[in-house]
């Protein structure tokens, strides 16, 4: 739920982190937080046990620039990646308006993934939420890894593709960011799906953070375009 | 329902009718502070002494601390708690829900009393559950939605992220 305040001059969109225990969410932000100028961030708030793991969520504001003369200012959230903390992992969610599936590509991670999308989707279906209708990316995170997964085989586990429905949205279109590939097509059976735009990342050293960030930002502001 | 239809906007009307209502609520209870923060972490307005604390990151907690009492609020079989009390050995403060999507929250300290900030709240609580709806009622019909503002700015999109 973004809000426009005239009186500041700002659009304020709240983007979640959501993704598997240990997976990089809290690193993501962490990053974030150390590149930007200071002037352009707030503080990042960490709910946290003693041991570093999130307990309730991290919180990063920074301002991604001006458009038509408003400052674009995006709240980062993350939620618990704990299966023990769902309750408050659901609260998060409350008025997003983008969302980062943080998933690792440790092999071994693979159903602690799945079972962390099953659960994104369950949790924003509860709102009354459609993540296939919304600002929605995928980062596979920790590719530096020798036990990384290949990257196919994430894709067909995380990101098989919905089926498209509306017929005006049946149309081949391109995924901007790999060539070659695309975001909605036909598949030999006949039906269109579509699929997430998804990003590769080593969050600890930053690549792939900006990219990830800047791309689900652009289209949170595209649906307000 | 769309994520979309869930965006509000408001006016600098409406942000004057807002800060009128909670400059009268802070003289007649003799608080320091209000602070209208949404309930997904924004925050709205903020009238009277200006806080010395980060109010981005107060307003993520604030909302935060309303969701996860309203979660306690169910489990022990209430629909929700309306308003919430912490107090401090100097500052408190006062939570109290709007029209189900703000939450009012009013600093103070010992120049006042927990009984006349709760009764002061409880009218100015009434007069923005009426204004809120309405600025609601108007973002889901349709009219003062955003696509006005940025429709027609794919472009300038594209170059702020190059």
């Amino acid at each position: 739920m973004s809000m426009i305040n005239y009186a500041s001059r700002e659009i304020n969109c709240k983007i979640v982190y959501y993704g598997p225990g240990l997976g990089g969410k809290t690193t993501n932000l962490e990053h974030v937080y150390g590149k930007v100028k200071p002037d352009t961030r707030g503080k990042l708030i960490s709910l946290a046990t003693e041991t570093e793991r999130t307990l309730f969520f991290d919180f990063l504001p920074v301002d991604l620039g001006t458009i038509r003369g408003f400052k674009t200012r995006f709240h980062l959230y993350t939620v618990p990646g704990q299966v023990y903390y769902n309750a408050s992992r659901k609260l998060i969610l409350k008025g997003v308006d983008g969302i980062v599936f943080v998933a690792d590509s440790q092999i071994e991670r693979m159903e602690a993934n799945q079972e962390a999308m099953q659960n994104l989707y369950d949790n924003m279906a509860e709102y009354g939420y459609d993540l296939t209708k919304m600002p929605f990316l995928i980062q596979y995170n920790k590719r530096d890894l020798p036990n990384a997964a290949p990257l196919g085989e994430l894709q067909n586990a995380l990101n098989p593709g919905w089926e498209v429905q509306d017929p005006a949205r049946q149309r081949l279109t391109p995924d901007p960011y790999h060539a070659g590939e695309n975001l909605v097509e036909q598949v030999p059976t006949g039906e269109w799906i579509e699929r997430a735009t998804y990003f590769e990342a080593v969050a600890v050293t930053g690549d792939g953070v900006f990219d990830t960030l800047k791309a689900v930002s652009k289209l949170v502001l595209k649906t307000l375009a | 329902m769309s994520v979309g239809s869930a965006s509000w906007s408001f006016t600098e009307d409406d942000f004057g009718a807002i800060t009128t209502s909670l400059q009268k609520l802070l003289f007649e209870c003799n608080a320091r502070c209000a602070l209208l923060v949404d309930r997904s972490g924004q925050l709205v307005a903020t009238v009277g002494e200006q806080p010395h604390f980060d109010p981005t990151a107060f307003a993520t907690l604030t909302a935060a601390d309303f969701s996860a009492n309203d979660q306690l609020a169910k489990l022990i079989g209430e629909t929700d708690f309306n308003s919430l009390f912490h107090q401090g050995e100097k500052e408190s403060m006062y939570l109290a829900d709007v029209a189900r999507r703000v939450i009012l929250v009013v600093l103070f300290d010992t120049r006042t009393t927990l009984g006349l900030v709760r009764l002061k709240m409880k009218e100015t609580v009434g007069d923005l559950t009426k204004l809120f709806e309405e600025v609601f009622s108007r973002g889901t019909g349709g009219q003062g939605q955003p696509e006005g503002l940025l429709h027609g700015a794919e472009d300038e999109i594209d170059k702020l992220f190059g």
